[in-house]
């Protein structure tokens, strides 16, 4: 009873993986994002155009305040853009929906749901079956090594815990993209490059699309295919740079030519644009 | 003797099984630091139990301190400013007390207010959580209901009676009336909060999951206010009974108010005190059980680190 389950899950897994291919291009189409009227006008993102391909890891990159959440949140359903429009598959987003994960910087489980529910929470709006829920649940705790923490509340976790059961939870919908605001900036340090390197191994996994929101340089280097570098307000992408570190990613690839002119490069737009910031805000 | 050595070292063996699988080398000074930190849990255990078992001591006492002084106070006449003289003595409160026990229509008192209770306060729950729910989620709720509750909840319940009196039918329905609007408003506003207190973030998560505007009420915006909705309703439980006893005691032929209240008429001093005891512990009571009631449902917070 109990394998037929798990084996049901796995076929599952499998038909995400094939579609994984095929599933989750993003086309991002001259979108701007304001806020407010007149001369409170606040232009968050300026006419940015980007392709993201199915199973792409991508990170933007870019000064605190340069409208990369805003970015993240138009994919996500939460900002609609003013001008312009974003297509996930080649439909239109008008709204936040399940074939889009997000996983937020803050703690955003939901506190009186223990986490076998909250990971459940996603196929049960989906209308599974309870034991259909929990099977697709079990699955997903096992892959982000929790399974014995089913029935503890997000409270008695850690916070590194709790974010990778945020992580379970957007993927248990098999979503087609998976949005990620800046998930590990309130970790420490040596939690964060564990859960880098978890998240990795759960990508390699399932296949999916990554729109990873960030600004640390090191993280994005050591997550990415790609990076996508955003100019300080109003925000816009200045540089796409490929990412040809081998995967696995390893730790110590942290040390080698490749990261580090890399990391040069990053570091050079990101103090420019920072700099830029600084002015304006010393001008307002 | 084997006896005295197994004996003699149980808190050596127990904490090394403990640690075993957490730390491969266990040293000898690592077994020790646990024994050590089970020996201090254990003391402040037991530091903390006789805490509170003085605490417990210094009520009782203080407790008791407060009658002796009532009991000296009626029986040597106390009268400077405030006067003693025809306040009955802890005793004679006893004595009546016991006596009521006995009477039938002293429960008929008793009975009658709970109902009342029961009544004003089950409406007032109702129709308190429903409009804080509607005004905390929906901007044109809030901007038809805000007024109102702004212009009535600082009127008292009292300044309410006469009012009462001439609107509703019954005498009945007049103190059930008063009752419940002295529930009512604590309930609206400790929802109110509690719904705007949920973190949007969640909202957001819930809405990328797949839910709709009812899904996100249901399983976000009113798990979230649970706490404070409980808050309310405890608060609203105490301020029910504060509001029947007005209600009692200037109209009515039952209830602890009015039986109070006519006590007094009657000259029955003792009485008076009875009374009094009588709505102090059922306002206890009913204010526990409330607390009991809603614990469950916010076991997810006691739980919280």
């Amino acid at each position: 009873m109990n394998t037929s389950v798990v084996s049901i899950q796995h076929n599952l897994l499998q038909k995400h993986r094939q579609d994984s291919k095929e599933r989750g291009h993003v086309s991002i189409d001259s979108v701007g994002i304001s806020f407010g009227n007149g001369p409170d006008r606040n232009i968050a993102v300026h006419e940015t155009s980007l392709n993201i391909e199915p199973g792409e890891f991508v990170c933007i990159l870019g000064p605190s305040g340069c409208g990369k959440s805003t970015l993240l949140n138009s994919v996500a359903g939460y900002v609609k853009p003013t001008t312009g429009r974003v297509l996930v598959d080649n439909a239109e987003i008008t709204g936040p929906g399940p074939d889009r994960g997000m996983v937020f910087q803050q703690y955003s489980l939901l506190p009186w749901k223990t986490v076998l529910e909250n990971i459940a929470f996603g196929p049960r709006l989906a209308g599974h079956s309870a034991a259909e829920c929990h099977s697709i649940a079990r699955t997903f705790l096992a892959m982000i090594g929790l399974s014995k923490m089913e029935k503890r509340y997000p409270g008695e976790l850690s916070g590194g815990m709790q974010q990778r059961v945020g992580i379970a939870r957007a993927l248990a919908n098999y979503p087609s993209v998976l949005l990620m605001d800046e998930p590990f900036g309130a970790l420490d340090a040596q939690t964060r490059l564990m859960m880098q390197e978890s998240l990795l191994d759960i990508w390699s996994e399932f296949g999916t699309t990554v729109l990873f929101v960030t600004h640390d340089v090191d993280e994005a280097i050591f997550l990415a295919d790609r990076i996508l570098i955003m100019s300080a307000s109003p925000g816009t992408v200045i540089a796409d740079l490929k990412v040809e570190l081998e995967r696995p990613r390893q730790s110590d690839m942290a040390t080698s030519d490749l990261f580090i002119s890399l990391k040069r490069t990053c570091l050079q737009y990101i103090r420019a644009e920072s700099m830029k910031a600084f002015e304006q805000r010393e001008c307002e | 003797m084997s006896y005295a050595l197994a004996n003699k070292k149980p808190e050596d063996n127990a904490p090394e099984s403990i640690q075993a699988p957490i730390k491969q080398e266990s040293t000898a000074t690592g077994s020790t630091s646990v024994s050590n930190n089970e020996r201090m849990a254990n003391r402040m255990s037991i530091a903390l139990k006789s805490k509170q078992t003085q605490s417990i001591v210094v009520g009782i006492l203080s407790l008791c301190g407060g009658i002796l002084l009532w009991h000296l106070a009626t029986l040597y006449n106390f009268n400077f400013f405030i006067n003693f003289e025809n306040i009955p003595s802890p005793l004679n409160v006893a004595d009546a007390f016991i006596g009521h026990l006995a009477e039938p229509v002293f429960y008929t008192h008793v009975f009658v207010s709970i109902r009342r209770i029961l009544i004003a306060y089950g409406m007032a729950v109702l129709l308190g959580v429903a409009i804080g729910l509607a005004v905390g989620r929906s901007r044109l709720a809030r901007a038809a209901v805000l007024p109102y509750i702004e212009v009535i909840r600082p009127i008292p319940a009292v300044a309410w009676i006469p009012l009462a009196i001439l609107m509703w039918p019954t005498e009945e329905s007049s103190i059930i009336y008063i009752t419940f609007l002295g529930a009512l408003f604590p309930i609206i506003l400790n929802t109110i909060h509690g719904v705007e207190q949920t973190p949007e973030v969640m909202i957001r998560a819930a809405l990328s999951l797949g839910a709709n505007k009812l899904q996100v009420f249901w399983h976000v915006v009113l798990p979230a206010a649970l706490p404070s909705i409980a808050t309310g309703l405890a608060i609203g439980m105490g301020v029910s009974w504060f509001s029947l006893l007005a209600g009692e005691i200037i109209s009515g032929q039952y209830g602890i108010g009015y039986f109070t209240w006519d006590a007094y008429s009657l000259i029955n001093y003792p009485d008076i005190v009875v009374g009094m005891l009588v709505i102090g512990g059922l306002g206890t009571l009913s204010t526990y059980l409330i607390k009991v009631i809603t614990r469950p449902a916010l076991r997810w917070k006691e739980l919280q680190r």
